[in-house]
């Protein structure tokens, strides 16, 4: 009985203690992110700053480059993906749920496994042709048409959830008061999936403003970078960082993602994870 | 004028043939309800008459036009879904009206007419909530509401009542019936309760597996069911279906083999020509035709007591005959005192006699 008990209690010890080990794992970044942009002497230790200043900000606020990269090209690419890959995501998936094509089901599919194991990486040099081809090297549109395509299969599929959720009755009684399938789609089913547009659009926002690999192979003038690439300009020559700076321009790129998340919390109340409201 | 009129109408889902070849007509200001079992092809066919779905084969007319091919907005009708389907994002001002402002109503005669129609059906005072902030019996006035806000040519219901419990049924079954009446426009009303259809229509289609079974009214059909699958649909209890053979030459009903056998002589004189001997048919009686008797007599089925069950303004006995469950039905409040053994006379001139096929010899 005692062993037992024994037994147990060390087991609790035990899984407690791989807990903080997990947890640690995680949350000690956090923590530097958090304390090392106000600290003027940062290194990788998370230290509690004795003298905590804005000073870093100030250094960072004075690179051009930088600031423009975090509050203008992100914004334009980020902006630009969200609301083309939600727009079209919405369309595309109401018209995949709502008529009957042949094979629709399959189709669906076979986009969500070539958008997963033919990842953009692989495609790059066969990309680069075709927006060099297209004339869009070096502009935004090049970017944000890349992304919003590598995007725009798992939105879908996200997507088509949210509309087959919603009963075909709503969109048949308006059918019946007089509507027109446009009007229908404007009126009652956007009202609708507003949730899942939501999801959507932020989803690939986050997604856009992390970015680094394709808006590097596409861009070539620094006044375009966004703020994955610009972040490099707190490297030294010879690539060692200052982390001091590049603490504090961290900090500065994490705002914007946190400050939509709690809109769309205010705002929804993220009711919607978790799948589908009722 | 608005009648609606189906013409040889099939519809085909995948092998299954939801709607068999259907013609019927519905005529101007008429309450027609399809009745059926889930399943029996009552709802294709009003979604037909909406433009929720389109005929295989078949002409579809709403007055003289022929809408066979036309999509709902062309048709002009207006349709009661069973889940209301009220808009969640938009009050009830902005749901009722959304007929009228499809149609480009000003928005300052939308609210009036919204207003006016809303107070008739007693919601007037909910105009400014959502769906989701008013009861069910609130949310069926106000897909009503929505319906008739707008002069459509014809009403379609479909299982209008059934999301709403007994208590608010029977008030909304009532209310439904008096606003057709007052209004006038033609409707076409489903549903699977039987009573609903008896209570609700002036004529009641009995459709199973996409076929129509039985057209008429509802008494009509309530006495001379036209086959077993309507007598055995229509009806709480429904009527009592006993299989037999006929002796012709001594005018009696032998109960599948069991002795002893009945005299039914002047049930088959009724029939007469239309029976062979030896012919198997199926005896329908309405349990209200049924008349328990304590002492054999000829005509009599010999039957033993099961249940009495008193239900206030009725009596429902079930009794065994042949080895099969039969009711009665008795139109007293106090149950009457029976012994184990009993007779049944049944009403010969309210009975009915059905071939193998199960349809009604006449």
């Amino acid at each position: 009985m005692n062993s037992f008990l024994m037994r147990s209690w060390l087991a609790r010890a035990l899984l407690f203690a791989f807990s903080v080990i997990i947890a640690a794992f995680f949350v000690t970044p956090l923590l530097w992110l958090i304390t090392a942009p106000f600290n003027t002497q940062a290194n990788l230790a998370v230290t509690i700053p004795s003298n905590p200043s804005l000073a870093n900000f100030e250094a960072v606020y004075n690179n051009k480059f930088a600031m423009r990269a975090l509050f203008q090209n992100n914004l334009i690419i980020g902006g630009g993906v969200m609301v083309l890959v939600a727009g079209v995501a919405t369309m595309a998936s109401y018209g995949l749920s709502r008529t009957h094509v042949p094979g629709r089901d399959v189709l669906v599919y076979v986009l969500i496994l070539f958008s997963s194991v033919v990842s953009g990486t692989a495609a790059m040099v066969p990309i680069f042709l075709l927006v060099f081809r297209l004339g869009l090297i070096d502009t935004y549109a090049g970017v944000i048409l890349v992304m919003t395509g590598g995007l725009l299969p798992s939105a879908i599929f996200i997507m088509r959830d949210f509309i087959d959720s919603i009963p075909r009755s709503y969109e048949e009684a308006a059918l019946v008061c007089g509507a027109s399938s446009l009007r229908v789609f404007r009126d009652v089913a956007l009202p609708m999936v507003r949730p899942g547009v939501v999801v959507v659009a932020i989803w690939a926002f986050v997604n856009a403003w992390g970015a680094f690999l394709i808006p590097s192979v596409l861009l070539r003038s620094p006044d375009r970078m966004p703020a994955s690439i610009a972040s490099y300009s707190f490297y030294t020559e010879a690539g060692t960082p200052n982390l001091t700076l590049l603490s504090a321009y961290a900090f500065l790129y994490t705002i914007p993602v946190l400050v939509l998340y709690l809109i769309v919390n205010w705002r929804f109340g993220f009711r919607f994870f978790g799948g589908i409201k009722s | 004028m608005t009648q609606i009129t189906f013409e040889h109408v099939v519809k085909r889902f995948g092998s299954v043939t939801a709607v068999n070849d259907v013609s019927l007509t519905v005529g101007d200001g008429e309450f027609v309800a399809l009745l059926g079992p889930s399943g029996c092809g009552k709802t294709t066919t009003l979604r037909l008459v909406a433009g929720l779905e389109f005929a295989d084969s078949g002409r579809v007319l709403i007055g003289e036009r022929d809408v066979t091919r036309l999509p709902p907005r062309a048709r002009d009708v207006a349709m009661v879904f069973q889940d209301y389907a009220l808009y969640p994002h938009m009050t009830l001002l902005e749901n009722i009206g959304y007929p009228l402002k499809v149609r480009g109503v000003g928005k300052q005669e939308r609210v009036e007419r919204v207003t006016e129609v809303a107070q008739q059906l007693q919601i007037g005072d909910l105009l400014d909530r959502r769906p989701g902030q008013i009861s069910g019996g609130q949310q069926q006035r106000a897909s009503v509401a929505r319906a008739v806000v707008h002069q459509a040519l014809c009403f379609l219901f479909d299982e209008p009542l059934s999301n709403l419990d007994a208590q608010l049924r029977l008030e909304a079954r009532a209310f439904l019936k008096h606003l057709q009446h007052e209004l006038g426009v033609t409707t076409v009303y489903v549903t699977h309760d039987q009573a609903e259809a008896m209570a609700l229509a002036d004529r009641i289609v009995v459709m199973n597996f996409g076929r129509v079974m039985q057209i008429g009214a509802p008494l009509e059909v309530y006495r001379r069911p036209a086959n077993t699958f309507v007598a055995s649909f229509i009806g709480s209890p429904p009527m009592n279906l006993l299989a037999g053979t006929v002796d012709l030459g001594r005018g009696m009903f032998r109960l599948n083999g069991e002795e002893p056998a009945i005299d039914m002589s002047a049930l088959f004189r009724r029939l007469n020509g239309k029976l062979t001997d030896g012919q198997t048919i199926t005896l329908g009686v309405r349990p209200e035709h049924l008349m328990p008797q304590i002492e054999p007599s000829p005509g009599a089925i010999p039957a033993q007591v099961y249940a009495v069950q008193p239900m206030g303004g009725e009596v429902l006995i079930v009794v065994r005959v042949a080895r099969k469950l039969v009711s009665v039905r008795l139109f007293r409040d106090e149950p009457p005192d029976l012994p184990h053994e009993v007779w049944l006379v049944p009403d010969l001139n309210m009975s009915y006699a059905y071939d193998a096929d199960g349809n009604l010899l006449q």
